[in-house]
């Protein structure tokens, strides 16, 4: 079995956001770089899939050299080998395009991703990929059971899951609940120096979308405080001030 | 020039965020000069599409077909690429929901068209160019972004837009596309959805709770006080992670994020990746004993006051607003 996990390299989950360039560009100064955390969820469960020799783990990034120490990360939480397609992702659909084109030139049984990055939020890759491969996708995922032909997957819906089963090739993109995000012990650190990763060339796509600029959110006003003594007044102030019950 | 809104029934009825969704379409539709055409997929009864006209859908395309009763990724995004082609549509609007986001990215594949997820208001069309603003950084910030292709995708983010009528007679129209079985190939096995509860993804208010609450026997009086509200229940992530409640109501940078119309947060003190998951909450109200909590920062009300004392309180007084 042959498990491709694509991975984003984003700014950690701590990093107060702030913008250069008169706000068209992400201010990365002094910001550490970490693995996708959803990403890190479907390289988890992809690597317990694969467990005791029951296959291999790749992780492929659409990024330039320096995301390479994000890669190393995910080689020493366990994966196999890895693939750098080498450019800056611009957006989902050229990255989705990159990974597909990819995808294409090798073997493989499924495709896992995290259902989103934490920073540009788009869940999009995932089903892009499933679109331009022509396979199945499953967006959103909480569970996922491999018999070696047929995917069990709980999907998160509204208010629940909905079960679906997929034979043959699919790519899912992947939730809490998936696996327990796995942290990489000394020898994976170790071994993960020496595993092979590949850098391949992108291809060239039309650019369909461009962020063109920033904002942060607009600061709140003061905080009111309604005493604990007069709990009932904040029920008055919802309803006749705030107007939201 | 045509808008074509995809409108996702549940149980063959529709929910506040397909009308939100139409409403948002009907704006776009207005603003473009153009129609409005929605389409519907799954078994949904004559009066309840017809109803979409009240929303500003003029036309309503039906597919009804017993194997697209339940919801099918590949097929679904297949028909709505079909639709949009049949109406000429050169925007898509979908809800940002959880099958919003499966289906979006394989129709911009389709129709190679860029797509804006999240988007939370209508798209600016200065001097030719389409720009569309969304959450980005996981709420901390958002991203104008330009589409720059000639068919353009949007979903749009629940509580983002809100419902507005612009009453129009909708002709509804049986829309057979074919389907291939390729497209098939993934089947839904069983759903399972609490029908009891309000969903978070898309509620207007929503009470949260985290460790202040110091274990899951106490969420007794959260879900009382939930229920009062007509509110969906959430958490902190360390809640989750301890399984004291679901991952499904963990909201923040690793949950999901919210926009909720009030979002009371009880005994969680506000790191900076669960405020990120709220922060577009339209009224936040804090509860907590440690008045240094860094949520009362973001707060438009607070209770500085221990929870185990301050929500039974709540919720009798909330017991006598109602009468």
């Amino acid at each position: 079995m042959k498990i491709l996990v694509c991975i984003s390299n984003v700014p950690d989950t701590t990093t107060k956001i702030t913008f250069t360039n008169d706000n068209t560009q992400f201010n990365t100064a002094g910001v550490q770089f970490i693995v996708n955390p959803y990403d890190e969820i479907a390289l988890s469960r992809a690597i317990e899939l694969c467990e005791s020799g029951k296959g291999t783990v790749t992780v492929i990034n659409v990024g330039e050299s320096q995301t390479e120490p994000t890669i190393r990360k995910a080689l020493a939480i366990g994966a196999d080998d890895a693939v750098r397609i080498n450019a800056t992702p611009r957006d989902a659909y050229f990255t989705a395009y990159q990974i597909a084109e990819y995808a294409k030139t090798t073997e493989f049984d499924m495709i896992l991703c995290g259902r989103e990055s934490i920073d540009y939020n788009g869940s999009q890759v995932a089903a892009m990929i499933g679109e331009f491969l022509d396979i199945p996708s499953i967006s959103i995922i909480k569970k996922l059971d491999y018999d070696g032909t047929t995917a069990t997957i709980d999907r998160e819906i509204e208010g629940g899951k909905e079960v679906v089963s997929v034979t043959g090739r699919f790519i899912a993109s992947c939730a809490e609940g998936t696996a327990e995000p796995k942290i990489p012990n000394m020898r994976g650190i170790m071994s993960a120096r020496t595993k092979p990763l590949v850098v391949v060339e992108a291809k060239e796509i039309e650019q369909v979308a461009k962020v063109q600029q920033f904002e942060t959110p607009p600061p709140r006003g003061a905080v009111k405080l309604v005493p604990a003594e007069e709990t009932a007044k904040l029920i008055d102030l919802l309803h006749q001030e705030a107007k939201v019950i | 020039m045509s808008v074509l809104v995809y409108v996702e029934q549940v149980d063959g009825k529709f929910k506040k965020s397909v009308f939100e969704a139409v409403s948002y379409a009907k704006a776009i539709a207005d603003k473009q000069g153009g129609g409005l055409t929605a389409i519907s997929i799954g078994n949904v009864d004559e009066s309840e599409l017809k109803a979409l006209g009240k929303y500003g859908a003029s036309k309503v395309l039906n597919v009804s077909n017993d194997q697209l009763k339940n919801f099918v990724n590949q097929a679904y995004a297949s028909i709505i690429a079909e639709a949009a082609k049949k109406e000429n549509a050169d925007v898509v609007v979908l809800s940002n929901s959880f099958s919003g986001k499966g289906l979006a990215p394989r129709v911009a594949v389709k129709l190679k068209a860029g797509l804006v997820d999240g988007a939370v208001e209508l798209p600016q069309l200065d001097g030719g160019k389409f720009l569309v603003k969304k959450t980005a950084f996981s709420g901390k910030a958002f991203a104008i972004t330009e589409l720059t292709s000639a068919v353009k995708i949007i979903a749009l983010n629940p509580n983002a837009f809100g419902v507005k009528e612009s009453a129009v007679d909708a002709a509804v129209e049986a829309f057979n596309p074919e389907v291939k079985a390729t497209d098939l190939t993934a089947i839904v096995k069983e759903i399972v959805r609490a029908t009891n509860k309000v969903s978070l993804p898309d509620a207007e208010l929503v009470v949260s709770a985290g460790r202040g609450l110091k274990g899951p026997e106490n969420w007794g009086m959260i879900e009382e006080l939930a229920d009062l509200l007509g509110a969906a229940t959430a958490c902190s992530k360390p809640v989750s992670d301890a399984d004291w409640r679901p991952h499904s109501e963990h909201v923040g940078q690793t949950g999901i994020a919210i926009s909720p119309n009030l979002y009371i947060a009880i005994g969680i003190s506000g790191a900076i990746q669960h405020l990120a998951g709220v922060s577009s909450s339209k009224v936040i109200v804090v509860i907590n004993k440690d008045p240094e909590a860094p949520f009362f920062k973001v707060a438009d009300y607070g209770i500085v006051g221990d929870a185990f004392e301050v929500v039974p309180k709540l919720i009798e007084a909330l017991k006598a607003h109602k009468g």
